[in-house]
């Protein structure tokens, strides 16, 4: 399996106070436990099981993901600008790696 | 002859889908039952009442490909301080797992809102429910027929 690469569009300028839409998404094959390869053997549960978005570092949304989420997870999600800063998002794998992206937005 | 072929083509098309969706239900797979889904709910929100409305569920009626459905989902709801969406759960009634996802919004949240892509296993209902941080309970579903499920064998 190749790293998972995000994937995060949004505005980079923005007016104080605007409310703007956040497109992202993530190379994962989000492998659900469920399935059997062609021995019949059960193919271990791997996928992302968390996504965290914060502004400053003041968390914005949570994500809990189960088994259910189709691969290459896409999330679409909405934040406010209060002011300059850094955007950053967080996706958790099942076996604790944290793949992370961030946007910064300039208010003007 | 043009019919022939087109009829031959037709029949084989549909044998082939007849297929995939037997692969999908494979025997063994214990599949989610209405029940399990109200279990988790009330296990969830610990028994509180929830009152039918509130969220907008936006799902395809007829999902062709159950490896990835889209789902869009939003709570009305002002988002301040004292009144916003804490949690939203999302429940798959016909899934193996009957839990899609939890969403988790904070007064820093502009809409209690979300777009993902879902894998559903055969026709359903999905189920969402909501809690407001003033511990009043939302829920909505909205059915799916799916052609060709999406959760492996």
């Amino acid at each position: 399996m190749t790293t998972p690469t995000p994937r995060v569009r949004m505005p980079a300028t923005a007016k104080a106070g605007e409310v703007v839409e956040v497109k992202t998404l993530i190379s994962h094959e989000m492998e659900s436990g469920n399935r059997k390869d062609k021995d019949g053997k059960a193919i271990p549960r791997k996928i992302i099981k968390q996504f965290v978005a914060k502004f400053e570092g003041k968390e914005i949304l949570k994500a809990d993901w189960h088994p259910a989420i189709s691969a290459n997870p896409y999330q679409a999600f909405w934040v406010k600008v209060p002011a300059s800063g850094t955007f950053t998002f967080e996706w958790t794998d099942d076996d604790g790696a944290v793949y992370k992206a961030e946007q910064k937005v300039t208010v003007g | 002859m043009g019919d022939l072929k087109a009829a031959r083509t037709r029949r084989e098309f549909f044998v082939t889908a007849a297929g995939a969706a037997a692969f999908a239900v494979a025997p063994g797979a214990v599949q989610a039952e209405p029940a399990d889904v109200a279990a988790a709910i009330e296990k969830a929100f610990g028994g509180k009442k929830a009152v039918e409305g509130k969220i907008k569920l936006d799902l395809p009626s007829i999902a062709e490909n159950g490896l990835v459905v889209p789902l869009n989902f939003e709570v009305e709801s002002p988002m301040t301080e004292g009144d916003y969406v804490k949690t939203v759960r999302l429940y798959a009634e016909g899934n193996p797992q009957p839990t899609l996802a939890d969403y988790h919004f904070t007064p820093m949240s502009p809409k209690a809102a979300a777009q993902i892509r879902i894998r559903l296993a055969k026709t359903q209902n999905i189920v969402a429910v909501a809690e407001t941080s003033k511990g009043e309970v939302y829920t909505t579903k909205k059915e799916v027929k799916v052609t060709i499920g999406g959760c492996g064998g």
